[in-house]
């Protein structure tokens, strides 16, 4: 059992999708307990492919045992980096499940195994391109998560979530494209779907690997990646769609869609051109580098703008975004900028993780959705406002939480490789999240309790029943915000570990 | 000095405070458990100072590394206490105990809200300052520095008015502001030039190869960087954090942020440029300068002050400016006052600070001008005030007398004189804006009573102090000023550890 454990993360919550479908429609109270068990199952194995990969190192698996690369086989590899991102995934769907226990009280009740099948095969998507071994796979898991994820947008029972997710699925089948083309190319170049494979053609044929061709490849897939996680220019459609969703979608999808999109690129980058497309081409990581800058400081100032909480966290993750493209192609001799990149995917995971919950609880409890409805909240609900608090904290990037290491190990990468204005916007980015959330903290320290709350809630259910489902993922996720920063040393070690041994292989053949 | 110690005497000394919050969360509705736990978390976290204070003073040093050893060039989190820490740790962890005391007899005295919130930032702000005191490496000494700003800002808007919120914005502003946009490039440009963070015999900076321009804008970065350290033109959120109740004022800034800002700088000097690079490439001296304007510039506004913990917020941006320019003389006895200052000023500020207090609690005045005649009413709380009035301005037989001479010594010794007369002028305006505040209140006769303020019972003719609890914490630092005058040996051997592992020609 336990050398399968792999591939059951993956297929955990897809048989318990089917289960949920096949179950749920007939007694809706069971969607959500088979759910659960399928996400605990992902959960457990995926600590156990962790535990493998930093004990034994890391894992390939074959499903059905097709060993050859050549065949049809699918190869899943688990390394340093992305057993971590694994387990993301896993507490991250966990927490937004717990969350959406009762998903948009009664009036969507009916939607619920719906919700509850989407939910789950948008998990398999996610599981299944963090751990595959190939590239056609990437794309085919890639089109599960974004068919479910426009699902889960267009649930919401608001007129614009569905224009909003029209939006999101003509963007992202955009996206999808490019992506399948540049896999296309490169099949076309080497022959193989195999990232190891190609990576190895690749390194024996140089006149293959500097050909035009692969760099067409390069240049469509990273087109397509950007598009799914949004990078600026290409992030237009995420503001509405994660903004206008259910919030349990959202908690769902915001804090992992494009993270893992971004791991997309950073595995095809090191897995499959290798890192010396960055450091070789110093032309090219300037200028992917410039365009990070670009998302960074647009992601803030459209976030300065904005009064609404979950619309301004939104922008703020097209910033984050940028920090993790630019860390990636910093091309640093010492890979720090590439380490601050992967520590930031799991980071971010948490932190928006927990903001996009109290966005949540903000909005179920006080009906908040705007910045002046938060007024006096530190008094309505001290525990949402502390984890609130924590989770804003994280995102200025104040130790000794998660996002100040990133930030640290981001910035060693830009002054190794000298890239100046990365870091003014980094910093810069800093600051106006301070300014963000400490504009947050204000109105909700020093503003009055409104007198209409306790009347016009009073008569709401949702309130008090089901506040502590609601609270609690809330508080998990904003203590794992903190442990993750205090105890950040194992996880760069692991992800170091994953990283200095691509650059000894990339060493190696080159 | 190379005998070190694995110890946890350093990471209990700080958690000793943290331990309280959630005792003192539990306590909320007993205000009477609650202040207990604080007091009881104080005494603590002295004892275990006081246990690190024999093993320091042998000239040994406690080190502690938490996550991990320094492989691959990580940074871990890491404590090292050494004599610098030490005379930090030990004011500040001996100034809460009165502090607390004090608190309780004001909050209680004023009602104030929120106070179990209070007492619970207080607790962490603490927990912070000796995170500070004790880090081995910048990156630990930046953690707690963060942490301590926070922590800080609910005590700092505690009123939670429009005016607490402009005092809290503009603390926020300057204190977050610029570390986020100075330290944190600073630090990891030392990391990346010295591949090291942490602090050690040799200091980090001292073999590597910085251009005059590099190492004045490092210098730079870290100076204005640690803003609590108050440097003109950053020293504006000191006076705004002034809306902070009385006791908030007294503790943090008077001793435990703003000397954790100073003490941030002595390490940058110190630790990480060591005084033989900063004197070779002879940038100390735009940090002298820096400090000379500010310590005189300041003692001038505050000249001009009439609210009293305005006059003596300046006073404080004024005081720091000895202790930064002490340490930026690279004098061994610059330094030696510079460091001692920490301790003297601690004892005589929170002593004004605590008698501003104790006014408004008996009273409720705040302006100097309202102070006419009140000594005869309140003859300790007053008598304490000109104690640490003289300690500041650096009066004998007062503890801030000796650091202040040392510290014209020092000036004296690096053949600065104008900088010497910079020391001399800003003492003779200390003195100019103190005491009048006492002759108002001892020599000038008090205004009638008029209708405004006539509350019955307290306006009979005779004593009318401030509550026990208010009056006993200042008595008790208005004499370990006196003492410290006779007793100063445990700080100066501390004092003097520092510099016999730490500077060039001893």
């Amino acid at each position: 059992m336990s050398e399968h454990l792999p591939v059951i993360v993956v297929l955990a919550p897809l048989f318990g999708a089917v289960i949920v479908g096949f179950f749920g429609t007939r007694d809706r109270h069971l969607c959500f307990p088979i759910a659960l068990t399928a996400l605990a199952l992902s959960f457990v194995c995926s600590i156990g492919v962790v535990h493998h990969v930093a004990t034994v190192g890391a894992w390939d698996y074959f499903v059905g045992g097709w060993e050859s690369p050549h065949g049809v086989g699918i190869q899943l590899r688990a390394d340093g980096v992305n057993s971590l991102l694994l387990l993301a995934i896993a507490v991250v769907a966990l927490l937004a499940l717990v969350y959406s226990i009762r998903q948009d009280g009664e009036k969507d009740a009916e939607k619920s195994p719906f919700f509850y099948v989407l939910f789950l095969l948008l998990c398999v998507g996610l599981f299944g391109i963090t751990i595959t071994g190939d590239a056609f796979n990437v794309y085919v898991l890639i089109e599960i998560t974004a068919l479910t994820s426009y699902g889960l947008v267009a649930i919401g029972s608001s007129r614009r979530s569905r224009v909003a997710a029209f939006q999101y699925l003509v963007i992202g089948t955009v996206g999808a494209s490019f992506y399948l083309i540049g896999v296309g190319y490169l099949y076309l170049a080497v022959g193989s779907l195999n990232m190891a494979d190609i990576r190895t053609i690749l390194a024996a044929n140089p006149e293959i690997a500097n050909s035009r061709i692969i760099g067409t490849a390069l240049v469509f897939i990273l087109l397509g990646v950007w598009t799914k996680m949004g990078l600026f220019p290409l992030h237009g459609w995420l503001p509405n769609a994660y903004s206008y969703c259910p919030s349990g979608s959202a908690n769902l999808m915001a804090p992992l869609v494009t993270k893992v999109s971004v791991y997309v690129m950073i595995r095809i980058l090191f897995g499959v051109f290798g890192l010396g497309v960055i450091t070789e081409n110093p032309g090219w990581s300037d200028l992917v580098v410039l365009i990070a800058v670009g998302s960074i400081v647009a992601g803030s100032v459209m976030a300065l703008t904005q009064r609404e909480i979950k619309k301004m966290l939104c922008c703020l993750i097209v910033a984050e975004v940028g920090y993790m493209v630019g860390g990636t192609w910093l091309g640093d001799a010492g890979r720090w900028g590439l380490t601050g990149s992967m520590y930031h995917i799991l980071a971010d995971a948490m932190m928006t993780s927990c903001l996009f919950l109290a966005a949540g609880v903000f909005a179920k409890q006080f009906g908040a959705t705007r910045l002046e409805h938060l007024s006096g909240l530190f008094r309505r609900s001290p525990w949402a406002a502390g984890a609130f608090t924590l989770g804003g904290l994280a995102m200025i990037g104040v130790p000794p939480m998660c996002g100040f290491f990133s930030k640290f190990y981001l910035i060693r990468g830009a002054i190794d490789s000298g890239h100046w204005l990365y870091i003014v916007a980094l910093l810069g980015s800093s600051l106006v999240n301070a300014i963000l959330f400490f504009r947050i903290f204000e109105i909700a320290y020093f503003g009055e309790v409104p007198e209409s709350s306790e009347s016009s809630e009073g008569g709401c259910p949702t309130r008090g029943r089901h506040a502590a489902w609601r609270t609690a993922p809330l508080l998990v996720a904003a203590a794992l915000t903190l442990l993750l920063g205090i105890f950040n040393r194992p996880v760069i070690d692991l992800i170091r570990g994953t990283v200095v041994e691509n650059i000894d292989i990339v060493s190696m053949q080159e | 000095m190379e005998n070190s110690i694995q110890s946890y005497l350093p990471l209990w000394a700080c958690l000793s405070s943290l331990a309280a919050v959630p005792l003192i969360l539990l306590f909320r509705r007993e205000t009477f458990l609650r202040e207990a736990v604080t007091i009881l978390a104080g005494i603590a976290k002295l004892c275990f100072v006081l246990a690190m204070l024999p093993i320091i003073l042998q000239g040994s040093m406690i080190e502690l590394t938490l996550f991990g050893g320094g492989s691959d060039g990580l940074v871990p989190i890491a404590f090292r206490v050494d004599g610098l820490g030490m005379v930090f740790a030990l004011v500040a962890s001996i100034l809460w105990i009165p502090t607390s005391i004090y608190s309780i007899g004001y909050m209680r005295g004023l009602k104030e809200h929120s106070q179990t919130r209070f007492y619970v930032f207080f607790a962490v702000s603490l927990f912070a300052t000796l995170g500070v005191a004790f880090a081995g490496n910048l990156l630990t000494l930046y953690v707690f520095y963060e942490v301590l700003s926070l922590s800080t800002w609910p005590l700092v808007t505690h009123h939670q008015d429009a005016e607490a919120r402009r005092g809290g914005r503009s603390y926020l502003v300057h204190l977050l502001g610029t570390s986020i946009a100075f330290v944190i490039p600073a630090m990891i440009y030392v990391w990346v030039k010295s591949g090291t963070l942490d602090f050690g015999v040799q200091a980090i900076l001292a073999n590597t190869d910085l251009s005059y321009v590099q190492g004045l804008a490092l210098l730079l970065a870290f100076a204005f960087g640690f803003s609590k350290g108050a440097l003109m033109p950053l020293h504006s959120w000191l006076p705004g954090a002034m809306v902070a109740p009385t006791p908030v004022s007294a503790l943090l800034h008077a001793v435990a942020v703003v000397k954790v800002g100073v003490f941030c700088i002595i390490r940058t000097v110190l630790n990480v440029f060591g005084m033989d690079l900063l004197g070779g490439l002879g940038i100390h001296l735009v940090l002298c300068w820096i400090a000379a304007i500010t310590l005189v510039a300041a003692s001038l506004i505050a000249l001009t002050q009439d609210n009293l913990k305005r006059m003596l917020a300046f006073s404080t941006i004024g005081q720091l400016s000895y202790i930064i320019l002490g340490i930026a003389l690279l004098t061994e006895h610059a330094a030696l006052g510079s460091i001692l200052h920490i301790a003297m000023h601690a004892f005589g500020k929170i002593t004004l600070f605590f008698c501003a207090g104790a006014i408004f609690v008996a009273t409720g005045k705040k302006q100097i001008s309202e102070l006419n005649g009140l000594g005869r009413r309140m003859p300790i709380t007053f008598a304490a005030f000109a104690i640490g009035a003289a300690s500041v301005t650096g009066l004998p037989p007062m503890g801030g007398f000796l650091s202040k001479l040392y510290l014209v010594w020092g000036a004296a010794e690096a053949h600065q004189i104008a900088l010497l007369c910079a020391f001399l002028i800003s003492s003779v305006l200390n003195g100019a804006y103190f005491f009048p505040v006492v002759y108002r209140a001892f020599f000038l006769p008090e205004p009638e009573m008029d209708a405004i303020h006539a509350d019955g019972a307290c306006c009979v003719h005779g004593w009318r102090e401030a509550p026990l609890l208010c009056v006993l914490p200042l008595a008790f630092t208005a004499i370990s000023s006196i003492l410290l005058f006779f007793f100063p040996s445990t700080f100066y051997d501390l004092a003097s550890i520092v510099l016999h592992g730490g500077v060039a020609n001893p």
